[in-house]
């Protein structure tokens, strides 16, 4: 007993430097953004401010009413929708075909190294050689599209916010589908075969193996891959920033990119940068703590039909006899 | 393309008479043919932008104006190049200083990241279970929202500009101790670190020199992502870094789309390519791991 107490604090001696690092880098930092949400702090290289007392929720009163982060807000939902659903649809149709132990597909490895490529590479980089592609009047785009008989003439799409925020959908699908696709598919991989064998000599058929055990059972996976797509993707920042900077006319500003231009260009608003920080935490939080609940309780209403079930059928079976 | 395709069909039909089950085969070929097509889509999707950029990189300015598309390299390679080390794009100095941000954090997040899940592997103490609640509710905070409040931190120390600040929050990884933890949890028998104790061996000694090796294919995989991670992080160095000697390669890349080199395309094609061919001969060496890393992470996630 003795000595077992001894070792025990190497428990926390080990994990003192995680925490303190926390501590500073993380908690501090996120307490300090809480508090200058509630300040006047603004101006390059300020680093003195006095708290608001006579209208504590000032700035985000003004961040809330600005239009410009209303469109930022309404446009990071829909960047994220808009590239999610393609996305999870591709790599649902992949992991259907890849885990497929009726056809199987050869070169899997080769196809899942090349989707999962573009996900390696810089964002910064991606967003400007898609700028260069789209650029106008000669660009890697539009010569295909002239070429191609689909343009009459080279056209400048990134002046329409709707094409732009298209592009920046596009790109998003192309880096993450592989991931979500190589996600899935080790998900399916992680199935008892003896299900899938179970399904065939019932005379199930591919779709409904597919949906009636493979979607079922990677369910977890599902809701891991949608909590870190929607934790990520709301955060998005260097495409959206480096490929237009939120143009034109505001049509590609995600809300990251909001928080940056407030507080480190024009008048460094970090006030309202912090404001703006906090109301994105809050959104987060609240959507992942209703993406977790629903899924839990689901899980568990079915588990206990399940074992509700079973005992009736066992109760039946023991009357039987 | 619809010629060459229907020829595949035809010889793959061909050989699916063969087989026994004559009909529910035919389906299955037709399926595959539009599998391989769509696969082979998505690889030319996932290859063409890179080749493009890199072909233009070797291509003049006037060239690239007349079509910018070309799938054959040119000779403008010095050229461009001159052009674009001319001004402030400083491919060398950006690749030097990423190395070195990436690969210190890259080992202060593994190390650490491993020492803290041993605490929770090997160790009996009473706030280990809470302390594990601790490192999952952490892993979901979005990490943006502490940056305003990260910068006026470190600008008030006066550490803008200094690589320490960019390196030592890597020390809490919380993902990396999750992975770290579920990796470590069946790996290690308990028993070896008894017996070194036994053997009269300090608890840092048994953690360096016994269990860090045991550790080792879990640590690749993740020093590989911090890696890349870092590597491609742009939002925390362009807050933080404001002298050009200190650049990233992603700040780096940042600069093309400015005024500077507006028009000289082949340069900006150059600049672009130099940042994306460290990632690509890594990926070429590393594919085979870090895709089994991702489909890892998955399945402990």
């Amino acid at each position: 007993m003795k000595r077992k107490s001894s070792y025990a604090k190497y428990g926390y001696i080990f994990s003192i430097p995680f925490f303190i690092a926390w501590l500073v880098f993380m908690l501090y930092p996120i307490c300090y953004t809480l508090l200058i949400g509630f300040t006047d702090l603004k101006g390059v290289g300020n680093t003195n401010f006095n708290i608001l007392w006579d209208d504590l929720f000032k700035n985000y009163k003004f961040v809330l009413s600005t239009p410009s982060f209303k469109t930022a807000l309404v446009n990071t939902v829909i960047i994220w929708l808009c590239n999610f659903v393609p996305q999870i649809i591709l790599a649902l149709l992949l992991t259907a075909w890849f885990t497929d132990k009726r056809c199987t597909i050869k070169g899997q490895g080769f196809f899942k190294v090349i989707f999962y490529m573009p996900n390696i590479i810089t964002a910064a980089t991606v967003a400007i050689l898609f700028n260069q592609f789209f650029a106008y009047p000669k660009g890697v785009v539009n010569d295909i599209m002239v070429g191609l008989g689909i343009f009459k003439d080279n056209v400048n799409m990134l002046n329409n916010g709707t094409v732009a925020r298209g592009i920046i959908v596009f790109i998003q699908t192309w880096m993450w589908y592989g991931y979500t696709s190589i996600v899935m598919i080790s998900g399916v991989l992680g199935i008892s075969p003896e299900l899938f064998e179970a399904a065939e000599v019932d005379g199930a058929n591919r779709w409904q193996t597919f949906f009636r055990i493979t979607i079922p059972c990677i369910k977890t996976v599902l809701l891991f891959t949608l909590v870190t797509s929607m934790i990520g993707g709301l955060q998005m920042f260097d495409i959206p920033k480096l490929f237009l900077d939120g143009g034109p006319d505001n049509a590609t500003i995600t809300t990251s990119v909001f928080i940056y231009n407030q507080a480190f260009a024009g008048s460094y608003f970090y006030n309202r940068a912090s404001a703006a920080s906090v109301i994105m935490f809050i959104i987060i939080s609240i959507l992942s703590i209703i993406m977790f609940y629903m899924l839990r309780d689901k899980d568990e209403v079915a588990l206990r039909k399940l074992i509700r079930q079973q005992e009736k059928a066992y109760k039946r079976k023991q009357k039987g006899l | 393309m619809a010629m060459k395709n229907d020829d595949s069909f035809n010889r793959a039909k061909g050989i699916s008479l063969k087989v026994e089950d004559r009909d529910a085969n035919k389906s299955d070929v037709a399926l595959k043919v539009v599998i391989y097509i769509i696969c082979i889509f998505l690889t030319l999707l996932s290859i063409l932008p890179f080749w493009i950029m890199f072909v233009n990189a070797t291509r003049s300015t006037t060239q690239i104006q007349g079509t910018a598309v070309s799938l054959i390299p040119s000779t403008y390679l010095m050229n461009n190049f001159k052009i674009l080390t001319s001004k402030s794009f400083n491919p060398f100095r950006g690749f030097l200083n990423s190395l070195i941000i990436s690969s210190c954090s890259t080992v202060l997040a593994v190390y650490f990241s491993s020492l803290t899940a041993y605490a929770q592997v090997v160790y009996e103490w009473k706030l280990r279970n809470a302390f594990f609640s601790f490192i999952m509710a952490v892993m979901m905070i979005p990490t943006q929202i502490s940056m305003i409040g990260f910068f006026q931190m470190v600008y008030k120390m006066g550490l803008t500009n200094n690589y320490l600040l960019l390196i030592l929050p890597s020390i809490q990884a919380p993902q990396m101790v999750f992975f770290m933890r579920q990796y470590l949890q069946p790996a290690l028998p308990l028993e070896i670190v008894q017996s070194a104790r036994i053997d009269g061996a300090k608890e840092f000694f048994i953690f360096n020199r016994i269990v860090l090796p045991i550790m080792k294919p879990a640590i690749a995989t993740q020093a590989i992502f911090s890696f890349v991670g870092s590597w491609n992080n742009l939002f925390t160095p362009m807050i933080l870094l404001s002298k050009t000697d200190l650049y990233t390669m992603p700040i780096m890349v940042s600069l093309l789309r400015g005024d500077i080199y507006r028009t000289e395309f082949g340069s900006i094609y150059l600049g672009l390519t130099l940042t994306v061919l460290p990632l690509i001969i890594v990926y070429i060496f590393l594919s085979k791991y870090i895709i089994a890393g991702v489909a890892l992470g998955s399945v402990k996630g």
